[in-house]
């Protein structure tokens, strides 16, 4: 699904990844963890084509398209998401609007004909069950005065509807009280498929008692500096990045 | 086989002479370049005018005479010279063109865009139709209609023949001859333009369009439009068209006056999409537009604009709130691309007690260019408990263009309030990743947040011209992101 090899990025001439290797399988979810500008970030913008970062050597391949040769949309369109840390606010544009752009954007990529009216309102009607997104929500402007809790919900009511093959998720868990993680976390749960795959970006090892990973890597100054099962995370939460940190310099 | 040939030269005979008859017909009816009291004389003599309406042209032409052109605006264009222009030419045909692929492909695929119908595309550039008996039916339906409800819609000239005690009594009431260097131009040299009335207590149940007028006579150089809304009746008024228009005439000046009468509402929508010049601005059309209303007791005058076109745009669409509790309203989007000038805004002129105005300006500059909002709150010592609210937007489409804003507040009774909010922000990098990540392209994306950013005008326009609308200001702005 993807293989990353070797991947340096920088930004604002900063360099943040200094050859960073993940290779993630099909149906796979992977937790990557990290203390406070490791470059998890900074991964997810890479990866999602974000324009101010500069990648400076290695390569990404996607479900054996090469990613780095795609522009931002080719890569959603070919099945890409990303769950953002802090959402944006669209003032003006319906929820529903900006999504039946979105759905259409991918349906064009599949060559399909855009979606009709009545479909996409059930499919919208089906897929916000999933976070418990009501309808003054899905009618409201694009995350225009949601509460943290709101706009992640939106996040992942948005990658039910678009059915990524590979979903980023990037520090979903910031700023989440204990509901609405459990509340986002089955989302995701419901959602996980033989055919789909997970990056979970995240600081804390509570997010992963929900999404339960099968693999958990460290990232710490812009390489994995180690990797594990889901009891690494627990390890991690125990003894701090420290202690990996020293484990290095050892 | 004869006949065929017969068939072949009777085309090529009526071809050329239309050809012929085109042209001779600019040269035989247009009055020499300049303007004098002459040809003031000769325009009025040829529209078959009442003596009083050529005097009321000359008083014009004399102050007219006497002022100087504006430079407070923030614009910069060379000044037109007004005595190499002719101010005169008789209504002319648009050049008919025989199919579609004569005409110019880039305006085609603006039509196209837009969603315009391809007997639309036709009507608006020119192609020869065979005449759909179903649009005249429609016109004429239309017509009848509005005869039944004792609603007057018709050219300007129609109306001094037919109903001159109409035109008389309001013509230059609203904007006098002398408020302005353009309106004093207008005023003596006008030559078409749109009436209407409707009587007291009517209701007009649809939108009064110049769409339907447009084939009768071309646009002008110089327009008047005056709309009289008598005690109690209501009309909803569109002018201009989403499509691109070309005009050879570089200057624009027109003059609109609304008159609502008590309780009484207008709601006056434009839509201005004049060729806007090449990249750098040259051969666009010069608007420079006078447009105001008076509203007498309890009447309501809504103004909503949406500009998109000319090289160089300076109106303000106001309101003169004389009658007690009247309300003004003007809502405008105007974007400005490549080397495009706007200086738009508002006036309200607060006289009567308890009246309201409310202020809703979005520009949005692309482009190298400038986009200047304008506006003027007045409370007189007369206007007790006077309420206006303002709100003036400016949205950046690159770091090459500008936003300015010249709000200006004159209260003089202190039971007023007003309230001005103004922001300027540069469109959200962040916004527009996010749509990409969402597997929607740049120009899209970017459609999606300027009409988002404009919705609160587009909202104010009639159904059918605000899903065009949309897609104007989409067009307006593609590849402009930088």
């Amino acid at each position: 699904m993807l293989k990353i090899n070797e991947l340096k990025a920088s930004v604002e001439e900063a360099s943040i990844l200094k050859g960073l290797n993940l290779t993630i399988n099909p149906g796979e979810v992977h937790a990557i963890m990290g203390p406070n500008g490791s470059g998890k970030s900074t991964l997810a913008s890479v990866l999602a084509g974000r324009e101010e970062y500069e990648v400076e050597g290695g390569s990404v391949d996607f479900d054996g398209e090469d990613l780095l040769d795609m522009d931002a949309t080719e890569r959603a369109r070919a099945g890409l998401f990303l769950a953002f840390q802090y959402p944006v606010e669209i003032p003006g544009v319906s929820n529903i609007n900006f999504m039946r752009a979105a759905v259409n954007g991918k349906r064009e990529h599949e060559g399909l004909e855009p979606i009709k009216g009545k479909a996409f309102l059930d499919m919208v009607k089906d897929k916000a069950k999933l976070v418990e997104l009501d309808g003054r929500l899905r009618n409201r402007s694009v995350n225009e005065g949601f509460s943290g809790g709101e706009k992640k919900r939106n996040e992942i009511f948005q990658m039910a509807m678009l059915e990524p093959k590979l979903a980023i998720l990037d520090e979903t868990d910031s700023g989440l009280d204990i509901d609405a993680l459990r509340i986002v976390s089955e989302g995701v749960n419901a959602m996980r498929s033989p055919e789909r795959s997970f990056l979970v970006i995240t600081h804390y090892q509570r997010l992963l008692d929900y999404i339960v990973p099968d693999f958990v890597h460290v990232l710490v100054d812009g390489r994995i500096v180690r990797s594990g099962g889901k009891e690494l995370a627990l390890e991690l939460e125990e003894k701090g990045y420290d202690w990996i940190k020293e484990d290095i310099v050892a | 086989m004869a006949y065929d040939g017969k068939d072949k030269v009777l085309e090529e005979v009526t071809g050329k002479s239309y050809e012929f008859g085109f042209t001779t017909e600019i040269e035989s009816d247009k009055a020499p370049a300049g303007l004098s009291e002459d040809i003031i004389r000769l325009i009025s003599a040829k529209k078959e005018e009442p003596e009083w309406l050529l005097q009321w042209r000359l008083e014009a032409f004399a102050v007219w005479q006497t002022m100087e052109e504006p430079n407070w605006p923030h614009l910069n264009y060379e000044k037109p010279d007004y005595q190499a222009i002719s101010y005169y030419a008789a209504p002319k045909q648009k050049k008919q063109l025989n199919s579609m692929d004569e005409v110019d492909p880039e305006l085609r695929r603006t039509m196209d865009k837009l969603g315009i119908s391809l007997e639309e595309q036709k009507r608006l550039s020119g192609v020869a139709v065979d005449f759909v008996m179903d649009s005249v039916s429609v016109a004429t339906s239309f017509k009848d209609k509005l005869a039944e409800l004792g609603i007057i819609f018709c050219s300007m000239s129609e109306a001094v023949k037919e109903h001159p005690e109409l035109v008389r009594k309001h013509l230059g009431t609203v904007v006098p001859t002398r408020d302005n260097f353009f309106s004093a131009l207008n005023s003596a040299v006008f030559t078409d333009g749109s009436f209407c009335y409707i009587p007291k207590g009517v209701r007009c149940p649809m939108e009064l369009s110049t769409y339907f007028r447009i084939n009768e006579s071309g646009t002008g150089q110089f327009e008047r439009t005056l709309v009289v809304a008598d005690e109690g009746s209501y009309v909803s008024y569109l002018e201009g068209c989403t499509a691109p228009q070309r005009d050879e005439n570089q200057l624009h000046a027109a003059v609109v006056e609304l008159v609502a009468l008590d309780e009484a509402e207008i709601k006056y929508s434009t839509v201005q999409n004049w060729y806007p010049g090449d990249e750098n601005g040259k051969g666009g059309v010069y608007n420079f537009v006078t447009k105001r209303g008076i509203c007498h007791r309890r009447s309501k005058i809504s103004w909503t604009q949406v500009e998109t076109g000319s090289a160089v745009t300076w109106k303000y669409p106001s309101c003169i709130l004389k009658g007690d509790h009247s309300v003004g309203e003007f809502y405008s989007v105007a974007v400005t691309n490549n080397a495009q000038q706007a200086d738009t805004g508002t006036k309200m002129i607060h006289l009567g007690k308890n009246t309201h105005s409310t202020i809703i300006s979005k520009g949005i500059s692309a482009g190298n260019s400038h986009n200047s909002y304008r506006g003027l709150v007045q409370i007189m010592p007369s206007a007790a408990n006077a309420r206006n609210f303002s709100q003036c937007d400016s949205l950046l489409m690159t770091d090459t263009s500008g936003a300015h804003t010249f709000p200006y507040v004159e209260v003089k009774n202190p039971t007023a309030q007003v309230e001005h909010e103004a922001t300027t922000s540069k469109i959200g990098e962040d916004q527009i990743f996010y749509c990409l990540q969402r597997g929607i392209d740049a120009e899209q994306a970017i459609s999606l947040i300027v009409n988002g950013y404009a919705k609160e005008v587009l909202n104010q326009l009639p159904m059918e011209f605000a899903v065009e609308a949309q897609k104007l200001l989409s067009i307006s702005l593609e590849g402009s992101v930088g």
